[in-house]
């Protein structure tokens, strides 16, 4: 198909053509370059002990394992707060509220204000609300609801999107039907979303685990085993950066780092994609 | 943690922050009392600050975390000012500071427990073997933009300068007079290895760092030289030996004249059982 | 009939249930930011009622340590690295997308789209680092010093990608089946289709995709702060460094104290506004449209 269409005589299929499988390919070289380079540099350093030991002599030797644990711990509060709150709004937006609402609008904007807000200035005002107002200090618990605050806009406006995108048959059928709104939201909207809800939680937990500036106040740079959510624990991101940037001939940890970073977040994903494909296919079975 | 907090947040906080726990399944952690018992040490510090220090006092906690194992040594970094600031709301037990003590922080008990240097470094491929300080002055301040004008190349200088606030900056600027307006830059960087990193990928740039870092990177393969400051080379060595003219003292501080398990940190921190630890992390340890 | 009748009035109250829940939810999502607005505003009063907000566009330089907190030329590199980002990352992320449905083989489309997810999730500061060492030493052999608008503008294109990518790959899947076998139907070409029907039914998705990006780019702080130049002046090239707003906050808020950390904290409360001043545009310009 391709073949015939690039033959076609029309000059402006031709060009298309060549554009996009251009863009394709300028978009893939850069990142192969960007992995490339990762891989290169870190793959040595890779084995058991990295992933399971004690980063040592501020982290120029060693491993990386109680910084694994509280990355894991951050996001996974991360994803426990910004999940329900998430796709609660982003069905309401959807669902709920007319768009020329006040309510829907407000929230609307306030999160189109919320994703441009520095990450800076999400640690900041995390270090000031949850580490001192609410008194849970420098911990993992403050950095990861730092966090929540942080993906929710993400997370939101794509689960939205996934929402509008359900044909509007769907609901006047389900209407019709007798359906109430709880029960076609929970049979045949929520799976019909799930493409949406997963690009933000492929976007949301991407921007959370690779996230430096918002944690460095937050959950802090203890590098100790964690042993209660309330312990102060460095995340992954952070080690990364302190090791470029700060410490002198850490180089070659941090591509280490940089590398189960991306490992990581590719298996992440992964989970969520099977996770989604399983959990539509048996939702649908039950209806 | 925040044992200085008045009494109602602390509750709020932790009535919240236990709801948040169960919410979540974890398991809250039982507080741990700070006692003052000099023989059996436990409880925990807080220190935060400068991120220069935060790599080597985390270092030295841990080894007193081995030797005392009841005790929890917390380093937070985030820079000098917050240290100041931290240490005087009594949200840390101890700051860190990477510079002398200004005329109004007189109110902090400041102990120095390290020394570094600041060095100018060029790229390795610089023909460039040496600067008087006139002419440092001269390119900092954009009199002179060629490197051809003092023995180098014909090749535009590129000016590598520190952001406002830092202390390298405030100690390069204090030894050759300068006021900050007056710097023609064409590079601002945060971070020491930022600036090595800068000039090795720039081949006419001219830079300021720590010399223990810069002479850890050299000896590295990293393209960089360092430059001698008024004829003198710059090294850990001569900045121990008090010969090279441009250093720092790297301080931790106290609120109130330190008690317990605070001062047995600090003893520690400037005891001979740690210059190990200093010079692995390419400071240079106080001499007596 | 009264069972067909209570089990009516069960699924009004769940409805009703649910509803105020989901607004409770929401109403946790849109406080946030009114919370961080304030906690801005409160940190940078102290400056504000001393100084005044003029000075922060009219004093001669920025050297707070010095007492000038001239805040406009920042503006400007903020602006200049957004717009130049978002300009290339916005037709090369839809491409990208158009790409994986309706170029690509299947199982290269996905390969391509796992190759974009994972970009989502590299930490800025290796894309910040790999742009120090690789590309501005390349910017730097066409014209010194090689920290320029131009290393920002790239990196931030980089950055973005994956986000408006993502939304227009998700976009583009949604649009329905029936639309596109309409158009094989009356024998538009690929690209024809492509513009003709499938942009306009997606449009929504797309222009929440370059909200998104243009938030990210704005917002971006490590990355910036080590391949800018962090030089603070208003650029009059693609080659002269600038300094964002981010990377000042990021560079100076470690080490400032009194005055000059209130400043940094006006920086933000400027970052927000710009912030605002898009999102109202964004109304503006699709009032009525998009969320048709």
């Amino acid at each position: 198909m391709a073949e015939t269409l690039s033959r076609s005589q029309n000059p402006r299929e031709r060009l298309a053509f060549v554009l996009v499988w251009g863009a394709a390919a300028v978009v893939t070289a850069t990142f192969c370059w960007l992995l490339g380079d990762i891989l290169w540099h870190g793959l040595s350093r890779l084995s058991w002990t990295f992933l399971t030991a004690p980063p040592e002599s501020a982290g120029r030797r060693g491993g990386i394992g109680p910084i694994l644990v509280s990355t894991f711990l951050i996001l996974g509060v991360c994803l426990a707060v910004s999940l329900p709150i998430g796709v609660g709004t982003a069905i309401l937006l959807a669902e709920f509220t007319s768009d020329q609402g006040l309510f829907g609008r407000m929230t609307r904007r306030s999160l189109d204000v919320l994703a441009g807000v520095p990450s800076i200035v999400f640690g900041l005002f995390g270090n000031a609300f949850f580490c001192k107002m609410l008194g849970l200090g420098f911990s993992i618990l403050s950095g990861g609801l730092t966090l929540a605050c942080m993906v929710l806009p993400i997370l939101i406006r794509s689960t939205e999107e996934g929402f509008r995108a359900v044909p509007a048959n769907y609901r006047i059928s389900a209407a019709a039907l007798g359906l109430s709104r709880t029960t076609t939201l929970v049979h045949l909207l929520l799976p019909a979303a799930v493409p949406g809800l997963l690009v933000g939680l492929v976007l949301g937990v991407g921007r959370a685990i690779a996230e430096t500036a918002a944690l460095i106040f937050t959950s802090g740079y203890v590098d100790r085993m964690p042993e209660s959510l309330l312990d102060s624990g460095r995340a992954l991101s952070i080690h990364i950066f302190d090791l470029s940037m700060n410490v002198s001939g850490g180089d070659a940890n941090a591509y280490g780092s940089a590398l189960v970073l991306v490992v990581l977040l590719l298996l992440i994903n992964g989970a969520a994609s099977w996770l989604a494909t399983y959990g539509l296919h048996r939702k649908i079975a039950t209806i | 943690m925040y044992r200085y907090l008045d009494l109602s947040r602390q509750k709020i906080g932790h009535v919240l922050s236990a709801a948040l726990l169960l919410a979540l399944g974890g398991i809250a952690e039982t507080a741990i009392a700070q006692t003052t018992g000099t023989s059996q040490l436990s409880g925990k510090l807080v220190v935060t600050g400068a991120s220069t220090l935060a790599p080597l006092i985390s270092e030295i906690g841990k080894r007193f975390e081995s030797l005392s194992p009841n005790v929890r040594v917390d380093v937070q970094t985030g820079g000098s000012s917050r240290g100041v600031a931290d240490a005087r709301q009594g949200l840390a037990d101890i700051g860190m500071v990477s510079r002398a003590m200004k005329d109004d922080e007189k109110d902090l008990h400041a102990f120095p427990v390290a020394r570094d240097g600041v060095g100018i470094i060029l790229h390795k491929d610089n023909p460039v073997q040496s600067l008087t300080d006139e002419q440092v002055i001269a390119i900092y301040t954009g009199r002179i933009i060629n490197w051809k004008d003092v023995g180098g190349k014909d090749a535009p200088i590129t000016v590598v300068n520190k952001a406002e606030g830092r202390s390298t900056l405030e100690v390069f600027l204090h030894y050759f007079k300068l006021k900050n307006a007056d710097v023609k830059a064409q590079v601002v960087i945060g971070d020491n290895e930022q600036g090595v990193k800068t000039v090795a990928g720039s081949r006419h740039g001219i830079g300021y760092v720590s010399i223990g870092t810069a002479e850890y990177d050299e000896s590295q393969g990293v393209p960089i030289k360092l430059l001698p400051t008024g004829g003198v080379p710059a090294s850990t060595e001569t900045v121990r030996n008090g010969t090279f003219p441009i250093s720092r003292p790297l301080h931790i501080v106290t609120r109130t004249s330190p008690i317990g398990l605070t001062k047995a940190f600090i003893d520690y921190a400037q005891s001979k059982a740690v210059h190990d630890i200093i010079a692995q992390q390419y400071f240079v340890p106080l001499v007596n | 009939m009264t069972s067909l009748h209570s089990n009516t009035l069960f699924h009004w109250s769940t409805d009703d249930f649910l509803c105020w829940f989901l607004r409770g939810l929401a109403g946790v999502a849109g406080t946030i930011v009114i919370l961080i607005v304030t906690f801005l505003i409160m940190e940078a009063l102290p400056v504000l009622q001393g100084i005044g907000l003029l000075r922060f566009f009219t004093d001669p330089s920025w050297h707070p340590a010095e007492g000038f907190y001239n805040l406009t030329p920042m503006l400007w590199g903020t602006v200049f690295a957004m717009a130049g980002s978002v300009l290339i990352a916005t037709p090369l992320g839809i491409l990208s997308a158009v790409f994986c449905h309706y170029y690509a083989p299947v199982s290269l489309g996905k390969l391509y789209r796992r190759l974009i997810e994972l970009l989502a999730g590299i930490p800025s500061v290796v894309y910040g680092f790999w742009g120090l060492v690789v590309l501005v030493p390349m910017i730097g052999e066409i014209h010194p010093p090689g920290q320029s608008l131009l290393a920002g503008i790239l990196i931030l294109t980089i950055m973005i990608l994956p986000t408006i990518a993502l939304m227009a790959d998700a976009s583009l899947a949604n649009v329905p089946q029936q639309y596109l076998r309409g158009a094989a139907a009356l024998g538009l070409p690929r690209w024809a289709t492509i513009r003709g029907v499938v942009f306009p039914a997606a449009k929504s998705g797309l222009f929440t995709g370059v909200i998104l990006e243009t938030g990210r780019a704005i917002g971006e702080t490590m990355a910036i702060l080590m391949v800018c130049g962090n030089v603070v002046q208003t650029p009059s090239s693609l080659f002269d460094p600038i300094r964002t707003l981010t990377a000042n906050i990021a560079l100076e808020m470690a080490y400032a104290l009194g005055d000059h950390r209130a400043a940094l904290f006006v920086s933000g409360l400027v970052l927000m506004a710009m912030i605002v001043a898009l999102a109202i545009a964004a109304e503006w310009i699709s009032r009525g449209r998009i969320y048709g």
